[in-house]
């Protein structure tokens, strides 16, 4: 790690606990490079989301808190900052499930990204021009109520609205859910493009393994509130154990119960 | 705007029922006097004082849909304007600065309500702020009166109150209630522009549809509170002018907020169009049925016809008109 440029974003070692006595997150570390697409992921319920809550401060409208650990960007110490503020420093949320706004029309959803900028109505149309460029098939949904878009263009629309607060860093809880494999395809095509043509920084929550590692530069996986394995995406996709468990090829065939619990043993060694 | 078929067909059966009904009775009992010029005199007077109902309606839709608080103070909000209101205008202040003025004051109660209430109880249960938002309402009560005194106030706005008359003289309308539907509407039209097409107006609208979303975006819930609980209060000041020209200010204006409810049901708690429209239907209907079916049942029907109509809307389309539609994608 020591040859990557400075992390844009470090969550040190954090704690999450809900309604004050559910202990979510049980001392997460991660760090996003600048420039990068970061993969977080683990299974339903791992703590993906809830990750992902604490560095947009949007865990606390949920009664969540941070209870332990530190979260820097840019080298500023991030966890008591209200959401707007941190959308204002370039860090944006494209919430799991999309979250589009349903009675407002496409166009509408996209310029409500654009609510903490400043900048004139020229530079906002601009950058609907922009958005549409990356997303065409939005351009021909424009006026339609979000709410009777697919669920392709849902996702669309909440990343579109994302980059309209021009951020730096977008938190991508999983893009692919309910969508088909082309779709999904299509989706982490533009999540490349974005990070290579705007130089957006991802981090990504996904259960889709597979197409998170592909994308990836780096991953960390989590499992029951804490990171129990983490390394560059290439060396994770060839782990026996990542491929057993989560990629769902075996290498030497069904392996015995035995074998799985001998996983658990080492996972935990690893945590 | 996208309107369901089987609220046209509601509406439009409520309508024929409440022409054809009168005519029957007119028709067979010797009690009732029924001409059309008289009907429609009845009913257009209904309509008119209709759109007072529809604007406190509006007023708990507004703050419903942004915020998810039943805010049982609109009534004191109306309440409270109006004594703002014809106070200053007493003090012999002008009165467009008067309105100013009142407008400020109201904008200071939705600061106020948003640090002092909203903020400290945010993700509390519905239940709780709507126990919260009583207490706003003994608050705003107890405070206009001891500010303004209690006393009964003429309210003078300068509107012309004579009937005027239309087709020969047949029917007669009261100017200040046309004036005042004129007043209603133009203020609707800028709300509608305002959500449309402003800046904020999308915020708030984003706000009513998914808040957790507009957080992600960045769009503050908290200043988007006070914005709406501002246009509220805006609202129930014009509503307090215009009833407190009519009947004078006085504190019954506080229990107009019990006829918004019986039109909230009426027309969904989340629309905009259906607190209009339930409004104008509500004032309407009790006025025809109080003019053409009282007599047979000694009068009285203006109390009671409101509530009845909502009992009937709870039992068979609880919803309401308007009611949320859940989209559902195909
Ligand atoms: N608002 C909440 N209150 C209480 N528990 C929660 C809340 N949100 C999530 N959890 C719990 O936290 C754990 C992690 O959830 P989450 O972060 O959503 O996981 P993931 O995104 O990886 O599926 C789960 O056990 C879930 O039940
Ligand atoms: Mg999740």
């Amino acid at each position: 790690m020591t040859d990557k440029p400075s992390p844009l974003l470090t969550v040190e070692n954090i704690e999450v606990i809900y309604n004050h006595v559910i202990l979510v997150l049980k001392g997460v570390s991660l760090q996003v490079p600048e420039g990068g697409i970061t993969a977080l992921l683990g299974g339903n319920g791992a703590g993906k989301t809830t990750t992902l809550k604490a560095i947009s401060n949007l865990l606390r409208a949920e009664r969540g808190d941070v209870t332990k650990g530190a979260i820097h960007y840019q080298g500023q110490r991030v966890d008591s900052m209200s959401p707007a503020d941190l959308v204002k420093k370039g860090v944006v949320q494209v919430m799991e499930g999309r979250h589009c706004f349903e009675h407002l029309t496409v166009e509408e959803n996209l310029l409500t990204g654009a609510y903490t900028r400043k900048a004139g109505r020229r530079a906002i149309n601009d950058d609907l021009e922009r958005v549409y460029n990356y997303f065409p098939r939005l351009r021909e949904r424009r006026k339609s109520q979000a709410g009777y878009t697919s669920g392709g263009e849902q996702q669309m629309v909440a990343m579109g609205r994302a980059m309209m607060a021009r951020p730096k860093m977008i938190l991508l809880d999983e893009p692919s859910m309910g969508l088909a494999p082309q779709l999904v395809e299509e989706i982490f095509e533009i999540v490349k493009t974005l990070n290579e043509k705007e130089g957006v920084s991802f981090l990504l929550a996904e259960q889709n393994t597979n197409v998170a590692l592909k994308y990836a530069k780096y991953g960390y996986i989590l499992e029951n509130g804490r990171i129990v394995m983490d390394g560059d995406a290439k060396e994770l996709s060839e782990n026996s154990d990542v491929r057993e468990f989560y990629l769902g090829v075996s290498d030497k065939g069904r392996k015995s119960f035995r074998d799985v619990k001998h996983y658990r043993r080492r996972k935990r060694w690893l945590a | 705007m996208h309107v369901e078929r089987s609220v046209l067909t509601t509406i439009g059966a409520m309508l024929v029922l409440m022409t054809a009904l009168p005519w029957f009775v007119g028709q067979v009992s010797e009690d009732v006097f029924f001409e059309w010029p008289f009907f429609l005199e009845v009913a257009i007077g209904g309509l008119l004082s209709g759109v007072m109902y529809s604007l406190v309606a509006l007023g708990f839709v507004l703050i419903f849909k942004a915020s998810g608080v039943f805010n049982f103070a609109q009534g004191a909000m109306v309440l409270f304007a109006a004594l703002s209101f014809v106070g200053l205008k007493d003090l012999g202040v002008p009165l467009w600065l008067c309105f100013i003025l009142t407008a400020g004051i109201m904008t200071l109660v939705a600061m106020t309500i948003e640090r002092l209430v909203l903020r400290p109880l945010v993700n509390q249960e519905p239940i709780i702020l709507f126990m919260v938002t009583i207490g706003i309402a003994y608050v705003l009560d107890g405070l206009g009166q001891m500010i303004w005194g209690s006393e009964v106030r003429m309210l003078d706005i300068g509107l012309p109150q004579d009937p005027s008359f239309f087709f020969d003289g047949k029917i007669l309308i009261n100017q200040f209630d046309m004036f005042a539907a004129l007043i209603a509407g133009a203020l609707v039209a800028a709300l509608v522009i305002f959500f449309q097409y402003t800046k904020t107006g999308r915020a708030l609208r984003a706000v009513a549809d998914d808040h957790q979303a507009a957080m992600s975006v960045g769009i503050p819930l908290q200043h988007i509170w006070v914005v709406v609980w501002t246009v509220a209060g805006l609202v129930a000041l014009v509503a307090g002018i215009m009833w407190g020209g009519k009947l004078g200010v006085q504190f019954s204006l506080a229990l107009i907020a019990l006829k918004a409810l019986p039109v909230l049901i009426l027309g969904g708690f989340t629309s905009i169009p259906g607190a209009i429209i339930g409004g104008l239907i509500v004032g309407a209907g009790e006025k025809v049925s109080e003019v053409f079916l009282g007599p047979l049942v000694g009068g009285g029907i203006e109390d009671w016809f409101a509530y009845m109509l909502a009992l009937v809307f709870l039992v068979f389309r609880p919803q309401g008109l308007f009611g949320e539609k859940i989209i559902e994608r195909v």
